[in-house]
């Protein structure tokens, strides 16, 4: 069986941590990466950059719609995730329209984070 | 030396947007593309006096201004990993670089324009951004134009470029299958700063008077660059609109209204061009809500009085806008059309109706209105109430003096 583990945080709560503590649980994430749990087998994983580099697209009646910002509707919620690799945003917000949940509800696109030994964004 | 330095000053006032515009593009960087501008522009300073005026001091500067860009990168290196990728992206140095500057130099403006006013970006940042990058105003500037802290705007500039950033946006002339949502996002903003700088003329108008002329100046540049047909059609309504700017306030401060405005100060050489924009937007037969706005400026534009004014060809035009645009305002609009063409009891029921669906009630415009067409068919106490209502929901000092006025003069 196929599973996705969704990870949510508070990121008022993270910017309350120092770069060192930030930096630390970063790390952590990074050998976790690479521990084995069991017999799980890892089919993908990656960190997000924070919602206010978030872009959400929209297509009504054969419009897209772009807009900054995560997601905010509390009616909808997470139905499925696409990661892709595109050249900038224009690309990836052309592909997002062509999803075809985005003429129902919203895509959310937000860039991927590299997690590094010091110095993670946040 | 005082003589280069008068030079160099106005060769930034002339160029520096340019050279910005292409610096951003060649070291991928806003701030990274700023900071080596005035690099550049010192280097000028310094050197110039003893090596001349370079024959083309445009492809100078940026010259300077990219190697400076990439000193920076090579000694900030190693210090973020998006430096890294930024390296990486820098073209070769072998490249021929009269080749860079050639090509695309013009583009690069509009890129500017259109990464400032992408639509991922925060409505309120495109403004600021725009202002700030695209017209070269200080964020103190910005900020006393649109009565914020400078605080609030530097973070909104701030957040915005690291999102240009982070999230990639790119420095690029949309692909035509997005042009038309990229391009609408554009007009919006300059549209956005035009009226900024035309509601009040109470206060700093100082300032909001250039907030219109940097609307206009944009305007011009995206016609030049980009002769879409919107954008034609949205440059001759700011120019039809600030054609009759003298007229529309007395030398106090008071607001004047369209029909009592003295129209031989009006800008005759301004509505020649905004009307000239307007037959060109409406000969593509593809133009929309900004050209059928400059049609009904120029239909007052043209009519030698007040009573002249063709009112019936006015209201036509708001058919035409409120089949794009069905929106309560330009309903507003239109029922003031009807007004003065068919009198104004035809105006009255059409804003009841608007005032009873409710969208409007918060609008000090719809009551002003209503106020107006009481008081002109003699239901004094109607119009009284209307006044007040309207000045309830006002802040704007020209306006609120206005509406006070007529309250007056309605007691006696």
């Amino acid at each position: 069986m196929k599973y996705a583990c969704l990870v949510y945080l508070e990121e008022s709560q993270i910017n309350k941590l120092s770069q060192g503590e930030w930096d630390a649980l970063n790390n952590e994430c990074m050998t976790f990466g690479d521990t084995n749990v069991g017999d799980v087998e890892r089919l993908g994983g990656e960190a997000l950059e924070p919602t206010h580099t978030a872009t959400t697209v929209r297509v009504r009646n054969g419009r897209t719609m772009t807009t900054d910002g995560p997601f905010a509707e509390t009616k909808e919620q997470l139905a499925g995730f696409y990661a892709i690799e595109a050249k900038d945003l224009d690309e990836a917000i052309a592909f997002a329209s062509q999803i075809p949940p985005a003429r129902y509800g919203t895509i959310e696109v937000r860039p991927l984070r590299t997690l590094v030994e010091k110095g993670n964004s946040r | 030396m005082d003589d280069i330095r008068a030079k160099v000053d106005g060769i930034y006032r002339e160029e520096s947007r340019r050279v910005l515009a292409t610096l951003i593009r060649l070291l991928g960087d806003f701030d990274l593309a700023e900071e080596a501008m005035h690099e550049a522009f010192r280097s000028a300073i310094e050197q110039w006096p003893s090596e001349g005026v370079p024959a083309n001091p445009r492809a100078w500067l940026v010259s300077a201004g990219r190697f400076k860009g990439i000193d920076r990168i090579r000694k900030r290196r190693r210090s973020s990993p998006l430096d890294d990728e930024l390296a990486e992206q820098l073209p070769a140095e072998t490249e021929d670089i009269a080749a860079m500057l050639d090509e695309d130099l013009e583009d690069d403006r509009l890129r500017l324009i259109f990464t400032c006013c992408h639509p991922a970006l925060q409505p309120d940042a495109r403004v600021a951004l725009t202002l700030r990058e695209v017209c070269g105003l200080t964020t103190e500037e910005i900020a006393r134009a649109f009565l914020a802290a400078p605080s609030t705007l530097a973070q909104r500039i701030v957040r915005a470029k690291n999102k240009i950033k982070v999230a990639r946006i790119p420095y690029v002339v949309p692909s035509r299958d997005q042009l038309p949502e990229r391009l609408d996002a554009v007009l919006r903003v300059v549209y956005l700063v035009f009226n900024e700088g035309y509601a009040a003329s109470s206060g700093s108008s100082l300032t909001r008077h250039d907030l219109s002329a940097e609307a206009i100046r944009v305007g011009r540049l995206l016609v030049e660059l980009l002769p879409e047909a919107e954008a034609m059609g949205l440059l001759a309504l700011m120019l039809l609109h600030e054609s009759r700017r003298a007229a529309r306030t007395t030398p106090a401060g008071e607001l004047v209204l369209l029909d009592a405005q003295d129209r031989s100060r009006w800008d005759r050489a301004l509505i020649a061009e905004g009307t000239q924009l307007l037959q060109r937007a409406l000969a593509t037969q593809n133009f929309g809500g900004y050209t059928l706005q400059a049609a009904i400026a120029s239909v007052h534009a043209v009519a030698a009085t007040a009573a002249a004014t063709n009112w019936a060809e006015i209201v036509r035009w708001y058919d035409a806008l409120l089949r794009l645009e069905p929106t309560p305002v330009v309903e507003l609009n239109r029922a003031v059309a009807v007004a003065m063409s068919d009198g104004p009891a035809a105006g009255l029921s059409l804003v009841d109706e608007l005032l009873t669906r409710g969208e409007l009630a918060e609008y000090h415009l719809a009551h002003a209105a209503r106020a107006d067409f009481c008081r002109r068919l003699g239901k004094a106490a109607d119009a009284r109430a209307a006044y007040r209502r309207a000045l309830e929901l006002t802040n704007l000092e020209p306006e609120r003096r206005f509406l006070e006025r007529r309250l007056a003069e309605l007691a006696h």
